[in-house]
């Protein structure tokens, strides 16, 4: 604030501690310790009088009990004799699983809304805003729950896949969906898959150095060498030449209905269908809005200058707009993502198992220990925003326009 | 607005907070109304009916209470509370006691602080599946895929039937009864399991509740009843005795109808003359008037009439009162003497 | 010149040729079809595409739009009426109607009580909202709370009123005070809101039915009208909240910054959901013993702290987009911090922060339906619970959620043209 050039002579009074601006913060400041610990007290001693009325405690104990509940999806072993502690890390790892692939759905959708929005094409513009506005403007609860619904209601069952003129069939025989969730078939790795597997990463790696390679041609000699098709060769022809050299190592496992399911193949929930959809659907609507933003924000100049220098469309968009455009872009994007790993916690809605489903709901209900549970939980959700947030930070300078 | 009235109540909260202890029952009669923790929603144990009112077996446990301690069985705040909510709810003292099919565990009995009273329902865990899957053991379910509710005993005891049995199944967690219906009946699971007298009150509200049977294994021992809070034991002997004298009443052949009448004068027998307040001082022991329990078995009736009216056999929900029948007829219902 | 063309051209137009018509093609609906759907293959796909996909969606949806059934009382008769033709039983809409707007404890003979308080409600928001409407409502807009608060909550208009007192007790203290010094000011009308509440608090007491409407307890409320009372009230009271923290976090007191930094971080970091379940089974072991808080009360403290977090970055942005003349112009009027930030700071601040703000806001409204995982019932609360487990209506999932689509979607739709509308109109800067 302002400051006095010419501080008045004599010695300290008490009322400085009011009227002198020097003093004054410090007055406040104390006020407001004084506030904050008196509400800590406050808050620390009826929380001690309420334990102690009901004669409870607060320990972490329980985190290392057996959990004695069974959970449907689990991407560490697990079972009801685990610990509560290892149940919560299932359920972290389910919240990162559905955040993953949540972020990357919402991404793709997200960018071609975006760059679909600004079409020279009014019918797709007018479909495309409608989108954005649709499910922007409704709770994703919601959203989640009326895809759930689709699953209950709409999908046809396992039981409607039985008898001998059933009412739903297998998609290519390959591919169930019902609706307790989608079933597919599961490679099998038998002896010399591995071969297999290192000749395609090999491959991959070949690819960038392809790419590399014809880069450097462009820049030092001015020879343009195609890639595209030379990647795509790269890509599966040598897999698949050593597949058949190793005789077919790895073969598919096909969902098959026994019992009272698909039995084999990968299948995933209804529940994690429902939160992965669901989220990415409505968070691709706020990210096509940054999108849109983004490119907008990169003056019509720019465009027109490498226009003027003779790039083609496409070129124009990669070489001069994206990397301009995506300054813009980045930082509400990861924003978004970090909205969409918060309310990946909704999975309660639809009994899908994240943290909040198996620290924050079974464990809790089971223990009793809410205090101790939603502390906990909180701190996790608190850590993923924070490294979120130290990521964007990073970006943030790395693209920060250098200024000489 | 609101945060001036939060203030207000915190800092009249805060002066009163020195006189109202631990002595529930002064609190209820200052408030006039009894906080009673129910389910959200259970047919035939406790769930609003058209006109919002709340009805069924739980319900009429905590109106009992209410018309012994407040002579009004209407002076109840029902408070829904699901699996998770409740314990808190009534540690808190949101409620003043939890009526809402709980079963009473070591843990929740010694760890968890609170004070069960008594069992008001034998129960059991059960399996319901649709008729058309033509299971008729619950040994067959291996690989179903199994609704439950999440935050009960059940869910514990499903782990550990399947793991005793080595058979494999898909644990679909719910959080509530009405959620776990849209799933079952379309199919999204092949079983739903939970106490066996919530399968049937589930059932019972299905269009065609011929369609599905209910599993003859019962596999686990569900012993539900009210609970308060540990530590203030005249609040828990008024609604430990409130049910016994409702078991008892059943037992002495005291109902709704006859009350009044019995309780006119002293009779023949002594106990029910200590039960109802014309001999003996059993009421004023209790902190209560003389006719409490007069007014709890009035308010809707003994413990036979309850069990008749809401889930018995000529309801939709069609219980047998098997376990739950007098110690006299063969079941577990043995109240302990009004002396 | 054209002389001597004359003689050499054969002939020679001396008059303009009348405005032909462009051709058929460059023209019309045809011109703007070629520019806007079909211009280039890829763009003719993608225009055939969209026609395919809309078309399908209307011939589906027609149908079940027309052959709607809105009289009956349950699925099964729906079903019967319909007679295996596609069609939508809205009827669960006209038969649970009530429930879904007010939820189904609140007394159905006082629905007209919450419904006269929305009505009030957009009055009441008129002047702030429209720059234009008339100055006067603002003092209708000050009593609107207490008045829909009574009317909601019911019991005696005394209790409402007295806080009314209080505050305009506070106020005048306030003004009495602020002349010799803003934080003296606000100590008095603190002390003087607090005392006459206090004490006035004896007449509605003594009076309970003086001017009473039927009580009605927090936890009867629901369907919709939840929703609504949660975001207005959460908005409304996380905003000065808001401010504060924003203006806490801009301070050069290190303890008060960190206060407001760590404040805002941690709502900020973690999903509402679990503040909700702090409301629900935490909140109540820090209230003091036997204190008996409801549940809605708790919510709305966890709602609007975390309202009021996302609001004080959205404030602080505008505080940061101010140039640094303006806090100097203030210095050097003599002005101190309290009066430059009420005279000059904030009134800039806020309006480049207004349409953040109203972002803010719908978001807020949006997750107000969150309460519904915490057994309130809200609207989707009342579709999950007591409806879609009926045994009359067990199963009909679009009508329900269309309807739920339905009306979240015209309130968050026409409050974000609001704020564009607005945005428009608060740019007057020098373009």
């Amino acid at each position: 604030m302002s400051t006095i050039s010419d501080p008045p002579s004599g010695s300290f009074q008490l009322s400085m501690l009011i009227n002198d601006t020097r003093y004054r913060s410090y007055t406040f400041q104390f006020i407001a310790l004084i506030l904050l610990i008196l509400a800590f007290a406050y808050l620390g001693y009826n929380l001690l009088a309420n334990l102690q009325a009901a004669g409870l405690n607060i320990s972490y104990q329980f985190l290392g009990e057996p959990a004695g509940y069974d959970i449907n999806q689990t991407l560490i072993p697990y079972t009801s004799q685990s610990t509560h502690w290892q149940a919560s890390l299932v359920g972290v790892l389910n919240t990162l699983l559905v955040a993953f692939l949540g972020c990357l759905m919402a991404t793709v959708i997200g960018v071609v809304v975006g760059v679909l929005r600004l079409s020279d094409n009014w019918l797709v513009r007018q479909l495309m805003s409608v989108y954005v506005e649709i499910f922007r403007n409704v709770p994703v609860l919601i959203w989640i729950l009326i895809i759930m619904a689709v699953f209950i209601a709409v999908l046809p069952q396992p039981r409607d896949f039985r008898g001998d003129d059933p009412e739903a069939t297998m998609f290519l025989n390959a591919f169930a969906f019902t609706g307790r969730g989608f079933y597919s078939p599961a490679p099998i790795f038998g002896p010399g898959s591995g071969a297999v597997i290192a000749v395609f990463l090999a491959s991959i790696a070949g690819i960038f150095a392809f790419r590399n390679y014809a880069k450097k041609a462009l820049y030092e000699r001015g020879q343009l060498i195609p890639t595209f098709w030379p990647s795509v060769a790269i890509f599966f022809i040598p897999a698949i030449i050593a597949y058949f050299i190793f005789g077919r190592p790895i073969t598919l496992e096909y969902p098959e209905l026994r019992g009272f399911n698909f039995q084999g193949g990968i299948f995933m929930r209804n529940s994690l269908i429902a939160l992965w959809f669901a989220l990415s659907i409505y968070t691709a609507a706020f990210i096509a809005e940054n999108v849109r933003a983004g490119i907008l924000a990169v003056s019509k100049g720019q465009t027109e200058a490498a226009a003027s220098l003779g790039l083609r469309p496409g070129r124009i968009m990669n070489l001069v707009v994206l990397p301009q455009a995506l300054r813009v872009i980045i930082p509400p994007l990861i924003s978004q993502y970090l909205n969409l790993t918060k309310n990946s916690s909704l999975a309660i809605a639809v009994g899908y198992m994240d943290l909040t489903g198996t620290l924050g709901g079974i464990t809790l209900n089971q223990t009793g220990r809410a205090i101790e549970a939603i502390f906990l939980l909180m701190l996790f959700y608190l850590a993923i925003s924070l490294a979120i947030s130290a990521i964007m930070n990073v970006y943030n300078n790395a693209v920060k326009l250098k200024e000489r | 607005m609101k945060k001036l009235a939060i203030l207000g109540a915190m800092t009249v909260a805060g002066l009163s907070a020195g006189v109202a202890s631990a002595a529930t029952l002064d609190d209820v009669k200052a408030r006039g109304k009894l906080n009673c923790g129910v389910t959200t929603g259970l047919v035939g144990f406790a769930a609003p009916n058209a006109n919002g009112e709340w009805e069924g077996f739980d319900v009429g446990v905590c109106r009992a209470v209410a018309a012994a301690v407040l002579g009004d069985p209407t002076a109840v705040e029902f408070v829904p509370t699901t699996g998770k909510t409740r314990f808190t709810a009534l540690a808190s003292g949101e409620i003043d006691m939890l009526a809402r099919n709980t079963t009473w565990t070591f843990s929740r009995d010694v760890d968890l602080g609170f004070e069960f009273v008594g069992i008001n329902y034998y129960d059991g865990q059960g399996f319901m599946v649709p008729k058309e899957l033509g299971v008729s053991s619950a040994k067959e379910l291996d690989g179903a895929t199994v609704c439950i509710q999440t935050g009960t005993t059940t869910e514990l005891n499903l782990a550990d039937f399947f793991r005793a049995n080595n058979i494999s199944y898909e644990p679909v967690p719910i959080e509530t009864n009405a959620e776990a219906q849209p799933l079952y009946l379309e199919g999204a699971c092949d079983v739903y399991t939970t106490d066996a007298s919530g399968l049937a009150a589930t059932r019972a509200a299905f269009e065609n509740p011929s369609e599905h049977v209910v599993l003859p294994e019962i596999i686990s021992k569900e012993p539900l009843g009210p609970l308060v809070r540990h530590g203030d034991n005249q609040w828990g002997d008024i609604v430990r005795w409130t049910l016994n004298a409702l078991i008892a009443a059943e037992e002495l052949g005291v109902t709704s109808a006859n009350v009044a009448e019995m309780s006119a004068s002293a009779g023949s027998n002594p106990e029910i003359n200590r039960l109802l307040g014309t001999e003996g001082t059993l009421g004023e022991m209790l902190g209560l008037e003389a006719d409490w329990a007069k007014k709890a078995i009035m308010a809707g009736g003994n413990y036979g009439e309850l069990f008749e009216k809401n889930i018995g056999e000529n309801t939709p929900i069609g219980l047998a009162r098997g376990l739950n029948a007098q110690w006299t007829e063969g079941g577990l219902l043995y109240s302990p003497p009004f002396r | 010149m054209s002389d001597t063309h004359a003689q050499t051209v054969a002939f020679v137009r001396d008059t303009m040729l009348p405005e032909q018509p462009p051709p058929a093609s460059e023209a019309g609906v045809i011109k703007w079809m070629r520019e806007n759907l079909f211009k280039g293959w890829f763009n003719s796909i993608l225009t055939i595409v969209a026609l395919y996909f809309i078309f399908k969606i209307v011939t589906g949806a027609y149908p079940w739009f027309a052959n709607g059934i809105w009289t009956t009382s349950s699925l099964a008769e729906c079903r019967e009426m319909l007679d295996g033709m596609t069609g939508a039983c809205f009827s669960v809409l006209t038969e649970r109607w009530n429930q879904l707007l007010f939820g189904f404890t609140y007394p159905p003979e006082a629905y007209w009580r919450p419904t006269l308080a929305f009505v009030l409600l957009i009055v009441a928001i008129a002047p702030v909202l429209y720059p234009k409407a008339p100055r006067q409502l603002l003092v209708f807009t000050g009593i609107y709370p207490f008045v829909a608060y009574w009317l909601i909550w019911g019991g005696t208009l005394l209790a409402p009123l007295m806080i009314l007192a209080g505050l305009i007790a506070g106020y005048f203290a306030f003004k009495q005070f602020e002349r010799q010094s803003f934080a003296m000011g606000m100590l008095a009308g603190l002390v003087a809101a607090i005392v006459v509440i206090w004490a006035g608090g004896i007449i509605p007491a003594s009076l309970p039915d003086a001017l009473a409407l039927q009580a009605v307890q927090s936890r009867d409320l629901g369907g919709f009208m939840l929703n609504m009372i949660l975001g207005t009230v959460c908005v409304s009271l996380s905003l000065p909240l808001g401010i504060l923290l924003a203006l806490g976090r801009q301070s050069s007191m290190p303890i008060i910054k960190w206060i407001c930094v760590i404040f805002i971080e941690f709502i900020r970091g973690v999903p509402l959901i679990t503040l909700l379940f702090v409301a629900n089974v935490v909140l109540a072991y820090f209230f003091p013993p036997g204190s008996n808080i409801d549940l809605v009360l708790r919510v709305i403290i966890m709602i609007t702290m975390f309202s009021a977090a996302y609001i004080a970055e959205v404030i602080r942005g505008g505080l940061a987009a101010l140039p640094r003349g303006q806090y100097e112009a203030a210095d050097s009027l003599g002005l101190d911090y309290a009066q430059a930030t009420r005279l000059i700071i904030m009134p800039q601040a806020l309006k480049i922060s207004i349409p953040g703000i109203v972002n803010v806001a719908v978001g807020l409204f949006k997750d107000t339906t969150l309460v519904s995982v915490i057994s309130m019932f809200d609207l989707v609360g009342m579709i999950r619970g007591p409806i879609l487990a009926s045994t009359e209506w067990n199963g009909v999932y679009w009508e329900l959620w269309g309807f739920a689509v339905f009306l979240f979607f015209i309130v968050c739709f026409s409050i974000s043209k609001y704020s564009q509308w607005l945005e428009r109109q608060l740019a007057t800067d020098h373009r």
